[in-house]
């Protein structure tokens, strides 16, 4: 942020300009001046789900493009994720209390043998952003720990991450497990990281491979829109 | 002068051979063909010194070598179509070659290009694999070391610190690192020097360190095989 920002007395801006400074300071990575936006437009009366959507998503929204187009990297994306993150604590309590709307559960998780959890970390809180329950088994998960989160959370998606080439083929081994067990088609498989593409996406069974965090929300939108129109023909 | 065991033979890295070349040059540029040997290496700039030693320690003058940029293994969808070029560039004027890539994060794509060109290539994930050797390194599994070689020992800063903007963010190395228990220094030749620079990479990443010589593993046993039925 250019000295000048230095001035800016966040609880001295109207909320349309308070909201656009919290998108600069996301973008900034910023996380006290995050919390303490949020905050503020908490104090405002503002509902927890009004200052999710508008003022961290819309922000987020704002980093995911420019992290898409090439303009930031992800030391930029980590670092607004982290401001971000700050905001969540606040309002994550708030927003079960209030009953925010959900739009659906995700069960996501690194797979067995990887460690790296940057870009599943980044999709679930956007994930969380946009209304869907998560439920995080965190790395390095086995088989046996998928199918047993998915029996007992009974989610609408499932989300698998991998970072290494040696460990993306053990996405095939969990859906290959499920459709053994007859239930692969009872969930939406998403998968995503950075060495999977589209074509190894469909190679293996999932329903859709996410590039990013932002995709990741747009697809589990589409398909949860899609279950809920099915439902409603089949009623 | 630097010396390493190499079999029996004892390399020495302060030759003009080695002097002439930098880290940079490696990093961003790769190396063009020495001389005109029969037979051609394509490799990683990473692996260049090594590969230039094993080739001295022999005295394999019908090898020549082509480096592509080290750099590529923070980007390992150029591998491939790059690869592809040099083989194209260079047919014509080799009776063979091969690739001195392991998988390096090609997801398979270097081996279909190699299959689909009727060249080999080295086997193993990454070169922390067959520096160690293929078997030993599978059998392992160690899921929670970050692995450094010389080179990268070296390079560090300009490989994992500056791209990861660590150097102007350090409040995300538990990020990046959280999940990691142990730095291995996979170390190809006896430097003191480089032991001390490669504890305090794991220093800085707040892991702890492991030195471990390696050698040349698994390469020195596919050069040789190569140079054999070259």
């Amino acid at each position: 942020m250019s000295d000048q920002d230095d001035d800016i007395v966040l609880s001295e801006l109207n909320d349309e300009d308070l909201v656009a400074q919290m998108f600069d300071d996301l973008y900034d990575g910023l996380k006290e001046e995050i919390e303490e936006g949020v905050n503020i437009l908490l104090g405002r009366d503002w509902a927890p789900y009004r200052v999710l959507t508008e003022a961290l998503v819309g922000g987020m929204t704002i980093v995911g493009n420019d992290f898409r187009d090439g303009i930031l990297f992800v030391p930029e994306v980590l670092l607004a994720a982290n401001a971000m993150k700050g905001g969540m604590a606040i309002l994550k309590p708030l927003l079960i209390a209030t009953g925010a709307p959900r739009v659906g559960k995700m069960v996501i998780g690194t797979v067995k043998g990887d460690i790296h959890d940057i870009g599943k970390n980044l999709v679930g809180m956007m994930m969380e952003g946009a209304g869907f329950e998560i439920v995080d088994l965190g790395i390095n998960n086995s088989v046996d720990a998928y199918l047993e989160a998915i029996d007992r959370e009974q989610p609408d998606l499932l989300g698998m991450s991998a970072l290494l080439t040696t460990t993306m083929p053990y996405m095939k081994v969990v859906i290959d497990t499920m459709i053994e067990k007859g239930i692969r088609d009872d969930y939406t498989i998403l998968v995503g990281g950075a060495p999977l593409n589209e074509e190894f996406g469909k190679a293996i069974g999932a329903d859709a491979y996410c590039r990013d965090a932002a995709v990741a929300v747009e697809t589990a939108k589409e398909f949860m829109a899609r279950k809920h129109n099915q439902m409603a023909t089949n009623a | 002068m630097v010396q390493s065991t190499f079999g029996s033979v004892e390399l020495d890295f302060t030759s003009k051979l080695f002097m002439k070349i930098t880290d940079q040059q490696l990093s961003e540029h790769g190396l063009e063909p020495q001389s005109q040997g029969k037979v051609l290496l394509i490799a990683c700039g990473a692996l260049a010194r090594e590969i230039l030693a094993v080739i001295k320690a022999n005295g394999w003058t019908h090898i020549d070598l082509q480096c592509l940029p080290a750099i590529y293994h923070n980007k390992p969808e150029k591998i491939t179509p790059e690869v592809r070029k040099t083989i194209n560039k260079h047919q014509k004027s080799y009776s063979n070659i091969f690739i001195v890539y392991a998988d390096c994060g090609t997801g398979g794509d270097l081996k279909r290009l190699c299959d689909e060109m009727g060249v080999e290539m080295i086997e193993g994930p990454h070169c922390y694999s067959f520096f160690e050797g293929n078997e030993v390194f599978e059998m392992r599994e160690e899921i929670t070391c970050f692995y450094l070689t010389d080179f990268l020992v070296r390079q560090f800063d300009a490989f994992f610190w500056r791209p990861m903007g660590l150097d102007r963010h350090p409040e995300l190395r538990n990020m990046y690192f959280g999940n990691y228990t142990t730095l291995v220094y996979q170390a190809q030749i006896k430097d003191h020097a480089l032991e001390t620079i490669a504890e305090d990479c794991a220093r800085r990443m707040g892991l702890d360190y492991e030195y471990r010589f390696t050698g040349y593993g698994d390469l020195e046993v596919a050069l040789d095989k190569f140079s054999t039925n070259a």
